[in-house]
């Protein structure tokens, strides 16, 4: 049985408000998550990533605001074997054995995937018959991550999915969010981690106190206040060099819309200047994660 | 690890029957109930052990006029129920809260009414084990039974029904590790108190009152039906299905899934 095409976006959310003791940890959040494609909701620790998540995959009501899952309300039944959840953390039987966790997920569903190719694709394999209790950190979220997928939904909510993942299998999470998307499906992941972001997204919600502060394809973010950054010897004289600073001794500055023709300026001035500039990038995504969210640490 | 083959993960959403659901959750609860050490203590070992014990043991009294073993099955029995149905149960149930695992299960196509209905066969099931074997050691003790199978056998789903809405209620609203508390301090009280251990007279004239638990009352219909060879005791089949509704209603209106 095909999945029936799906007109509009994945996932919807208009105006979305949730308060807690009258406190807003969500407040008047909207996003759109176009089908088959990875839409990345950064933040802060407290930012309201998970409650937003939560309330779209059903657990939670909103206090105001729209929210429409494939098109449904988050809390209709019949999504449930179309959404894919992965929570932060927990949801297995800790004394069930890896292998009889997935097959138990596994049978819930018409046709899901192979239970012993997902445990190798995601490195299980040596520890299938070990219980979850003793399974460590990052087993423990490659077989939720698992859990997720093998019933072959059409949208998947990830959160947090590299938490205490080690580099290697970091790689292996990454390597399935690009295997869902080349397939059609498509996914919501909540991450604080830039690469992630920047690897995986083709859209990026940067939202920080419950609100979203900025929106669009990295690309977008990253080029819309344009700068470049170079090093080189401090002290230089900036003459010539328009929109140009020394943000910090040898750390250069130049603010401008990022293209080839401001990339070629600025070498072209370093090369009359005989100055051999090092490091020269645009923004990175964390430079405007920082900006947006501030630079002092969350708890 | 090789890359992933193009369309292996691309969508075929689809919920599995019911039966192949309800299948596979009661396999699951059942693997957890009997690979769990504490739950054989509590359903199988104590039991048994009590049983044995108690027939021998000469300090124990019982009224004039009946035989040991014949005193003891029936209770032992309602001591079993008790302690699947209701402290097992609740015990489970309130650390799948803890490690969200009903919450999680709430994401996936697995409806409620299977989940619940797993449970309670995967309960069931073990009753049928702990109930056999206290039949065969009750018989190997020189046991006769009397009576009506199927009095006994709705004596034990009364029982169960409301053993299990007293397990959920206090699962479903607790935390784990006060579920285990309270559901071990309520197992013994309940035991004390449930004319398992010595005959109900020993309570004067509370006793009335105390038949009334739903332990005294499912040990006391037991024993009516299994020790004299009575038809239904219907106090005792009242007092049970006044429990289970309460119960049941308790549990369905305050169980918390997560």
């Amino acid at each position: 049985m095909a999945a029936p095409a799906l007109q509009g976006p994945a996932l919807e959310v208009a105006g979305l408000v949730k308060r807690y003791a009258g406190r807003p940890v969500v407040d008047g959040l909207s996003l759109t998550l176009r089908p088959g494609t990875v839409l990345a909701l950064l933040g802060p620790n407290g930012a309201g990533k998970t409650t937003t998540v939560e309330i779209c995959e059903g657990f939670r009501r909103p206090d105001a605001g729209t929210v429409r899952v494939l098109g449904l309300a988050p809390t209709d039944r019949t999504l449930r074997p179309r959404v894919g959840v992965m929570p932060q953390a927990g949801g297995a039987y800790p004394g069930l054995r890896a292998e009889e966790m997935l097959r138990l997920v596994a049978s819930y569903a018409a046709a899901p995937l192979d239970v012993a190719a997902l445990l190798d694709r995601l490195a299980l394999t040596d520890v299938r018959r070990t219980s979850y209790r003793r399974l460590s950190g990052g087993q423990q979220q490659r077989l939720s991550l698992a859990m997720a997928i093998v019933g072959r939904p059409e949208l998947v909510f990830l959160d947090e999915p590299t938490a205490g993942l080690d580099p290697q299998a970091r790689h292996a999470t990454w390597e399935l969010v690009e295997a869902l998307r080349s397939d059609g499906v498509s996914v919501v992941l909540t991450t604080h981690l830039l690469d992630e972001a920047e690897r995986l997204a083709d859209d990026v919600v940067v939202i920080d106190h419950g609100r979203v502060v900025a929106a669009g394809s990295v690309a977008e973010l990253t080029r819309s206040q344009g700068e470049l950054r170079f090093r080189a010897t401090p002290g230089l004289d900036l003459t010539g060099l328009d929109g140009s600073r020394e943000e910090k001794p040898g750390h250069y500055v130049v603010a401008g819309r990022v293209d080839p023709q401001l990339l070629a300026d600025v070498t072209a001035w370093c090369a009359r200047q005989g100055v051999m500039a090092e490091g020269l990038r645009s923004r990175s995504l964390e430079d405007v994660f920082l900006e947006l969210t501030g630079r002092e640490a969350r708890t | 690890m090789t890359a992933w083959a193009p369309g292996a993960l691309s969508p075929r959403p689809g919920a599995a029957p019911f039966s192949r659901m309800l299948a596979s959750q009661t396999r699951a609860e059942l693997t957890l109930l009997l690979r769990n050490g504490e739950q054989i203590l509590l359903t199988l070992v104590i039991p048994l052990g009590l049983l044995l014990v108690l027939s021998k043991a000469s300090f124990v009294t019982v009224p004039t006029g009946h035989d040991r073993v014949g005193f003891f099955v029936p209770g032992v029995m309602a001591l079993a129920v008790m302690s699947t149905a209701f402290t097992g149960q609740a015990i489970g149930v309130g650390f799948e809260r803890q490690y969200g695992v009903l919450k999680r299960l709430g994401a996936t196509p697995l409806p409620r009414s299977v989940l619940l209905g797993a449970k309670t066969l995967a309960v069931l099931a073990v009753e049928v084990l702990q109930l056999s074997l206290i039949a065969v050691v009750g018989r190997l003790l020189g046991w006769h039974p009397h009576g009506s199978v199927v009095a006994v056998l709705l004596l034990v789903a009364l029982g169960t029904a409301a053993f299990s809405g007293l397990g959920l209620l206090l699962g479903g609203t607790l935390r784990g590790l006060t579920t285990l508390a309270a559901a071990n301090l309520l197992w013994f009280l309940l035991l004390v108190l449930g004319g398992v251990l010595f005959p109900l007279s020993h309570f004067g004239g509370t006793e009335p009152v105390v038949r009334l638990l739903p332990t005294a009352a499912l040990a006391d219909g037991l024993r009516a039906v299994l020790q004299h060879g009575r038809g239904l005791p219907l106090r005792d089949v009242l007092a049970l299905g006044a429990w289970s509704v309460a119960a049941l209603a308790a549990a369905g209106r305050f169980f918390r899934w997560e």
